[in-house]
């Protein structure tokens, strides 16, 4: 009996000391992973994850509070993301959150009363203007993130869907029919080959 | 004897050529409208400089170049402008694009010409501002900016390739341009040379355009006195293989040369441009005619095929007419059978990039058959000229897994379509990699503004963090003053205060004790 | 010589640890589906199999003896956590990415059967301390072979259009099983 608790005694005690040793030695500090899933995150600061802005969300999915689907500007692609980098299972976007095409604010300058309620609402300073002069947003800065639309008190902004030009056109994704009859009724009827 | 060397794959499509070089360039009658569209070439679109009701001369600047990547638009004719807007352009997108339309007043008035006399005695830097300013263009088909590509960095430049090669099936026009304008060609390219100052000018044509060869050799022969005498002129017949004509593959078989994935041949030491921008550079200088026409060929389900020489802005639809289209011709192909795109509409006009209209018709070009999976048989691996796996970028491109398909080099793909050709699960290869690489763009664009936003975001929080501070100083400050105020504020009095208190102190005793005697009075009263 | 090389040879391949034995199925199955994360996983798995052979075998022998013979499983349990959590120390302050990936996977190797049967087996077969040392060693490599093997083919099987009700684990298990089947061919290679 005696021998059996010196020896798994004897065993703990070695074995405590090189892990005490160990501990002080590998010390870390800091968790840098919270900058690298703020890096995925597309940086609208909209708010629609339930935090006030992107850095908070990345603390907060860093500590496990935070679920990783929440985010609708970042998309189907950016919970693919955060899933490889935590190593987590995929999750289709969550709750309410509804994935809407980016879009860019614009102020009806004619409505516009010069209040700069708008202008404290930006999280990226994208709305120039003075108080009782003129505000406008500069669309190549502007998130589309609608924080400026709320507080307006004469309702003077809108969002306006980015449309597709030459300059962002891309090519979409080939659908191609798998079916002989299918495809020769494509053909049949006239569409770009 | 050269010795040339060979680059992996290739194939052979039936060639198609002789169809469209039985005559001679025609020339195409001045079309009843033109519209010119302000980008014809990669970069910025240029600014407009003219407005509805203007009367242009031909070849007067209507579009200034924006930007470093950028070229001048000229009007083909004179007439008069009807219209700056949006019109329908030849865009694999159907979409619109700024355009200025012109109605030709049938004189064809040229605008005053200003040709250099020796351009030997000009700086390349203005030579470069006049190319810039002539609107010349690559018209191999990618439409660069020429002037950019003359410009010498820290690398020597010791070989300067013209691609007469066209290797594409169907497309004839560097041939009858080459047969035709041989001189101005080989006058264009000693500019060209001069420009970046290169050793040595190939000339790469593919062998099965033998009239070509002799007429090119013969114009290098002839001007002797032009050339410099201790430069290296030679015309190599290199062998027919589809894509011979790529510029990569080309300084491969003629240097043996690879140029590295994600750099230029300006970074080993060679250049390369297409005959036909050899020929515009010679008129865009030597007679000072910017770029306002170039040969077409217009071949396919058409009773005439043949090569216009045809001014830009002409609307398709006329020069279809011209070439006498079947009536069962059902789409209109712009540029060859490999890589090019069916046109949205036929009244789209013609681009300096434009370098061959394919009537398509079933008989022609018949429906292609259902795309079967892929069964992985390796038969584009061996046609790619790039060295790829297009198996591989398939697989990530129809799964979207962009970032392994970036490993696997997909930015190095030509989209030359050999590897469509050869499937024989008749998989529509090269549009995944078009979607791949496009959703790729659009994605590092979005993740450059996401970084953008971010910036301004934490300098926006250090700002209001910033201006709290501000705020509390201010207030700590204010508060200091008062205190200061308050403490100064506490001096001695003056004699006439002085003697004022004592006057108050005084009838304030006084009536204290009149209070009091009052109250003992009372008291005597109440006690006796 | 020859019989560390049938024993490395053996556990590697014959009477592999995951495929032939079916031991350690749960990192197999859990860090599988990335190929940098099943490479850090296999050295990891490696290293502390490789200690806790050597180790286990030594407290077995000298300090434990036939009297005390009832505490093996205990023992070898309290080292290789030990082991595991040193391990995690040395990962997480060496490669915070690889640690991030591994996850609860890392301190899960103390609960790997695999991690706990290679000793014990050893004492079934009565190896001394080298054989021991092999033994482990070899089983962890064999580990690490299958795990890249099949990370490899996971990472494949993400493009492709598996039905529905297969995807994930499903199908993951299916190829797990059919892997078995063929490295079950290695049997009768060693006498």
């Amino acid at each position: 009996m005696l021998s059996a608790l010196l020896v798994m005694a004897a065993i703990a005690i070695v074995l405590g000391a090189v892990l005490g040793f160990a501990a002080i030695k590998f010390r870390v500090e800091g968790n840098p992973l919270v900058d690298q899933i703020d890096a995925i995150l597309p940086q609208t600061q909209c708010g629609q994850c339930g935090f006030p802005g992107c850095k908070p969300y990345a603390t907060a999915i860093a500590d496990g509070e935070a679920d990783i689907n929440k985010c609708p500007p970042g998309g189907e692609d950016g919970i693919h993301k955060l899933a490889d980098l935590l190593g987590m299972e995929f999750k289709p976007l969550g709750g309410d959150a509804v994935s809407k095409p980016k879009s860019v604010a614009i102020i009806d300058e004619s409505t516009c009363i010069g209040c700069t309620l708008c202008i404290q609402a930006c999280p990226v300073d994208a709305i120039v203007g003075a108080a009782k002069q003129m505000h406008t947003i500069i669309a190549a800065e502007c998130t589309g993130c609608e924080l400026c639309v709320a507080p307006c008190p004469v309702d003077c902004i809108s969002m306006q869907v980015i449309e597709e030009k030459i300059s962002n056109w891309k090519w979409k994704y080939p659908v191609y029919s798998l079916n002989a009859v299918e495809a020769i009724q494509i053909a049949a009827t006239g569409t770009a080959r | 004897m050269r010795t040339l060397y060979h680059f992996h794959g290739g194939i052979h499509p039936p060639s198609n050529k002789t169809q469209s070089t039985q005559t001679a360039i025609a020339r195409a009658p001045l079309p009843s409208l033109l519209i010119v569209p302000l980008q014809q070439h990669a970069g910025e679109t240029a600014k407009p400089v003219v407005q509805a009701g203007d009367h242009v001369l031909k070849g007067q600047l209507i579009g200034m170049p924006d930007g470093f990547v950028s070229s001048a638009v000229h009007a083909p004719t004179s007439g008069t402008i009807a219209a700056v807007d949006m019109q329908l352009i030849a865009h694999p997108s159907g979409l619109p694009n700024l355009c200025a339309t012109l109605i030709p007043d049938g004189k064809d008035e040229w605008v005053a010409l200003k040709p250099v006399d020796d351009y030997r005695s000009h700086s390349p830097a203005e030579l470069q501002q006049l190319l810039r300013m002539g609107g010349v263009v690559g018209l191999g088909g990618a439409a660069f900016p020429s002037d950019i590509k003359v410009r010498i960095g820290k690398q020597k430049i010791t070989t300067l390739i013209l691609n007469g090669a066209e290797c594409e099936p169907y497309i004839t026009c560097d041939d009858m341009l080459m047969c035709e304008r041989a001189a101005e060609i080989v006058q264009g390219a000693e500019i060209l040379r001069f420009m970046l100052d290169a050793n040595e000018v190939l000339i790469g044509v593919e062998d099965n355009k033998p009239e070509a060869i002799a007429a090119l050799q013969q114009a290098i022969t002839a001007s002797g006195p032009v050339l410099q005498q201790n430069k290296r002129y030679e015309v190599v017949a290199i062998p027919t293989i589809y894509p011979g004509g790529s510029a990569k593959q080309l300084i491969r078989v003629l240097t043996g040369l690879e140029v590295p994935s994600g750099k230029l041949p300006t970074d080993i030491g060679v250049q390369c441009f297409n005959v036909a921008t050899a020929y515009s550079v010679h008129r865009a200088l030597v007679k000072g005619e910017p770029l306002i026409s170039r040969i077409v060929t217009i071949t396919g389900n058409v009773r005439e095929a043949q090569n216009f020489e045809a001014l830009i802005g002409t609307p398709i639809a006329e020069l279809v007419a011209l070439a006498e289209a079947l009536p069962d011709t059902d789409a209109y192909i712009m540029g060859g059978p490999m890589m090019g795109f069916p046109l949205p509409a036929v009244h789209v006009p013609l681009v300096k990039a434009t370098n061959c209209i394919i009537a398509a018709s079933k008989k022609i070009f018949p429906p292609p058959p259902p795309a079967m999976p892929c069964i992985r048989c390796t038969r584009c691996v061996e046609v790619c000229p790039a060295d790829l796996q297009p198996q591989d970028l398939y697989w990530f491109a129809q799964s979207k897994e962009f970032g392994r398909a970036q490993a696997f080099s997909l930015f190095d793909c030509i989209e030359c379509g050999a590897c469509s050709y050869v499937c024989p699960s008749h998989i529509p290869l090269v549009q995944y990699y078009r979607f791949a690489k496009s959703e790729i763009r659009a994605r590092e664009h979005d993740k450059q503004l996401a970084d953008q936003a971010r910036v301004r975001h934490e300098y926006h929080e250090q700002r209001l963090e910033r201006e709290k501070r501000e705020k509390a100083e201010k207030l700590a400050a204010k508060e200091k003053a008062a205190q200061a105020a308050k403490l100064a504020s506490a001096q001695p009095l003056t004699p006439q205060q002085q003697t004022e208190q004592a006057e108050l102190a005084a009838s304030r005793a006084h009536i204290r004790q009149l209070a009091q005697s009052e109250v003992e009075h009372t008291d005597e009263g109440v006690t006796k | 010589m020859t019989e560390y090389l049938l024993i490395l040879v053996s556990a590697v391949f014959v009477n592999n640890i995951v495929m032939v034995k079916i031991l350690g199925l749960c990192p197999f199955m859990g860090v599988s589906k990335k190929l940098e994360a099943a490479i850090g996983m296999g050295a990891a798995t490696t290293f502390v199999l490789t200690l806790a052979s050597g180790s286990s075998y030594l407290i077995n022998h000298y300090l434990l003896g036939p009297e005390l013979s009832y505490l093996t499983t205990l023992s070898f349990i309290v080292v290789i956590a030990g082991i595991v959590q040193f391990t995690e120390m040395v990962v997480q302050k060496t490669s915070p990415m690889l640690y991030q990936v591994l996850g609860i996977y890392l301190p899960l190797i103390t609960t790997n059967c695999a991690v706990l049967g290679i000793p014990l087996l050893n004492v079934q077969a009565k190896h001394n301390f080298m054989e021991s040392i092999f033994f482990g060693m070899g089983g962890a490599l064999g580990f690490t072979l299958v795990m890249v093997l099949f990370a490899g083919m996971r990472e494949r099987m993400e493009g492709a259009d598996v039905p529905a009700i297969f995807k994930g684990s499903a199908i993951a298990m299916v190829t797990a099983g059919l892997m078995s089947l063929s490295f079950m061919g290695f049997s009768g290679l060693i006498k």
